[in-house]
C-alpha cells in the first residue's frame, strides 16, 4: 500500500519534471536534477533527525525497539547521503564543468556527515550485540545532529578565510509549476524514504524473529 | 563538593600512573616533533608560512589522537573500567578527570610543539595560543567520550581516528581560522561554542557509554 502510493508518487514527479515544468532559462536541461538533488538531501537530514530522536527515546525509555529503529534511520539517511553527494557532483559537472566544489557549503556538509555516519557503522559493526552497544551507537547518533549545525557554521566560517568574497544569494525564484513540482518531488522522495524505511525494518524485525526461533529451536 | 573531590582524584590516578610508567607522554613527544620535520619536507620549497600553519593543527590532531588511543589503556588492561563504573560517584565524573589529564598530557605536548614550530617554520602569536588552548578542551573533551567508545569496541585502536576526525573537522577550522585569519575572535568564539555545546553533551552522556 505504502509502496504503492510512493512508486505513484515518483512516477508522477517523474512526469512533472520532464514534462511539465518549464526548462529553466540559463541552465537548461541540467536543472531538472535539482528536482531531486534538493529533495533527497532535505531528506537524509530528515532521517537522521529521526534516527536521534530514536536514539534519545531509547536512552530515556531503555527500549530496545529503538536501537533497531534509529539504526535502520540512520542507514537509510546515509544511502540518501551518498545521492546526494552523487546528484550533486553531476549537477556542479553539468553546471560549473567541475565534479567537486568546495565552494558548495551543503555538498562539503553532506561530504563531512558521510564520513561521520560511516564511522557510525564501523562502530556499530564492531561492538558486541546487546544494550552496550545500543546506547553507544544511540549516544553517537545524537552527536551527529548536533554535529550538522556545527559542522554548517564551521564550513561557513572556513569558505570566509579561503574565499574572502561574499556569496550574494538569490532567492527560491521559481516560477508556479516549477514550484509545484518541487513540491511533489520532495513529497515522492520523502515517501520513498519512508517505504525503504519501513520495508529494512520489517526484514531486520524477521531477521532477529527467525534467530531467536532457531536458538530457541537449538537450544 | 565530592564530586569535584573525585574528579580530582581520578586525574591524580591518570598524572601519577603516568609519571610512574612513562608511557604515553615520550610517544606523543616524539611523534608530534618527527611530525613537524616531516612537514618540513612534504611543504615544496617558497611554500608560504599560511600552509606550515594548517599543517601545525594536522600535527596537534594526530598527536592528540595517538595518546588518545591510550586513554584508556590502563583501565582496560586490568579491568578496572568495571571497578569505576561500580564506583558510589557519578559516572561523568570519570569522564572528566580523564579529560583532564589528557587535557594535561595535550598541553604539556603543546608546551614542545609551539616553540618548535615556531623554531622551525612560523612564529607563534596570542591567537593561536588562544585557539590551542580552546581546541584542547574540544578534543579532550570529544577524544575521551570516542576513546571509551573504541575500546568497548573490538577494533579499538583502528576506529578511533574514524570516529573522531569527522567531529574534528569543525575543531580545525576554528583553530586554522584563528591563527591565519584578519579576525581571530569570531574563530575563538566558534571554538568556545564548540567546547560548551559538545562538553555537555560529553558529559551527559558518558553514562550511557560506559552501563548498560
Amino acid at each position: 500500500m505504502l509502496a504503492a502510493l510512493a512508486a505513484m508518487l515518483v512516477g508522477s514527479s517523474l512526469v512533472l519534471v520532464f514534462f511539465v515544468a518549464p526548462e529553466d532559462a540559463d541552465q537548461g536541461l541540467s536543472q531538472k536534477i535539482f528536482y531531486f538533488h534538493v529533495p533527497i538531501a532535505l531528506t537524509a537530514y530528515a532521517c537522521f533527525g529521526w534516527g536521534a530522536h530514536k536514539a534519545l527515546l531509547l536512552l530515556w525509555r531503555k527500549d530496545e525497539r529503538y536501537d533497531l529503529e534509529s539504526f535502520v534511520a540512520i542507514h537509510q539517511g546515509t544511502i540518501f547521503g551518498a545521492l546526494t553527494l552523487a546528484t550533486g557532483s553531476i549537477w556542479a559537472k553539468a553546471s560549473w564543468g567541475h565534479w567537486w566544489l568546495w565552494s558548495e557549503n551543503q555538498l562539503v556538509l553532506f561530504l563531512v556527515l558521510f564520513l561521520f555516519y560511516s564511522a557510525y557503522f564501523m562502530l556499530r559493526f564492531s561492538l558486541e550485540e546487546g544494550p552496550r552497544r545500543a546506547n553507544i551507537s544511540a549516544v553517537y547518533a545524537l552527536f551527529g545532529i548536533v554535529l550538522v549545525p556545527v559542522s554548517f557554521l564551521a564550513i561557513r566560517l572556513a569558505e570566509n578565510v579561503i574565499h574572502p568574497t561574499v556569496f550574494t544569494r538569490e532567492g527560491p525564484q521559481m516560477s508556479g509549476t516549477m514550484f509545484f513540482t518541487f513540491c511533489v518531488a520532495w513529497i515522492a522522495i520523502t515517501s520513498l524514504a519512508y517505504t525503504l524505511y519501513r520495508l529494512e525494518l520489517l526484514g531486520k524485525r524477521l531477521d532477529s524473529n527467525l534467530r531467536e526461533l532457531r536458538e530457541a529451536l537449538s537450544s | 563538593m565530592s564530586y569535584l573531590a573525585d574528579v580530582v582524584t581520578l586525574t591524580r590516578k591518570d598524572l601519577l600512573l603516568e609519571l610512574r610508567a612513562r608511557d604515553t607522554l615520550p610517544a606523543m613527544l616524539l611523534f608530534v616533533v618527527s611530525t613537524l620535520v616531516v612537514f618540513r619536507f612534504a611543504l615544496p620549497e617558497g611554500a608560504d608560512e599560511l600552509a606550515a600553519q594548517g599543517l601545525l593543527w594536522v600535527a596537534l590532531v594526530f598527536t592528540a589522537l595517538l595518546g588518545l588511543a591510550r586513554a584508556w589503556a590502563p583501565e582496560r588492561e586490568s579491568g578496572a573500567l568495571e571497578g569505576l563504573v561500580l564506583a558510589p560517584t557519578d559516572r561523568s565524573a570519570i569522564w572528566l578527570g580523564k579529560s583532564a589529564a589528557v587535557f594535561v598530557f595535550l598541553a604539556a605536548v603543546e608546551l614542545v610543539a609551539l616553540p618548535a614550530f615556531a623554531a622551525f617554520f612560523a612564529p607563534v602569536d596570542l591567537s593561536t595560543v588562544a585557539g590551542v588552548l580552546l581546541a584542547n578542551i574540544g578534543i579532550c573533551a570529544i577524544g575521551t567520550l570516542l576513546a571509551a567508545m573504541a575500546a568497548a569496541s573490538r577494533t579499538r585502536e583502528l576506529i578511533l581516528p574514524l570516529l573522531f576526525l569527522p567531529l574534528a573537522i569543525p575543531l580545525v577550522v576554528g583553530g586554522v581560522g584563528a591563527s591565519v585569519s584578519e579576525e581571530p575572535e569570531r574563530f575563538l568564539a566558534f571554538l568556545g561554542l564548540y567546547d560548551a555545546v559538545f562538553a555537555i553533551l560529553c558529559w551527559a552522556s558518558f553514562e550511557y557509554v560506559v552501563s548498560e
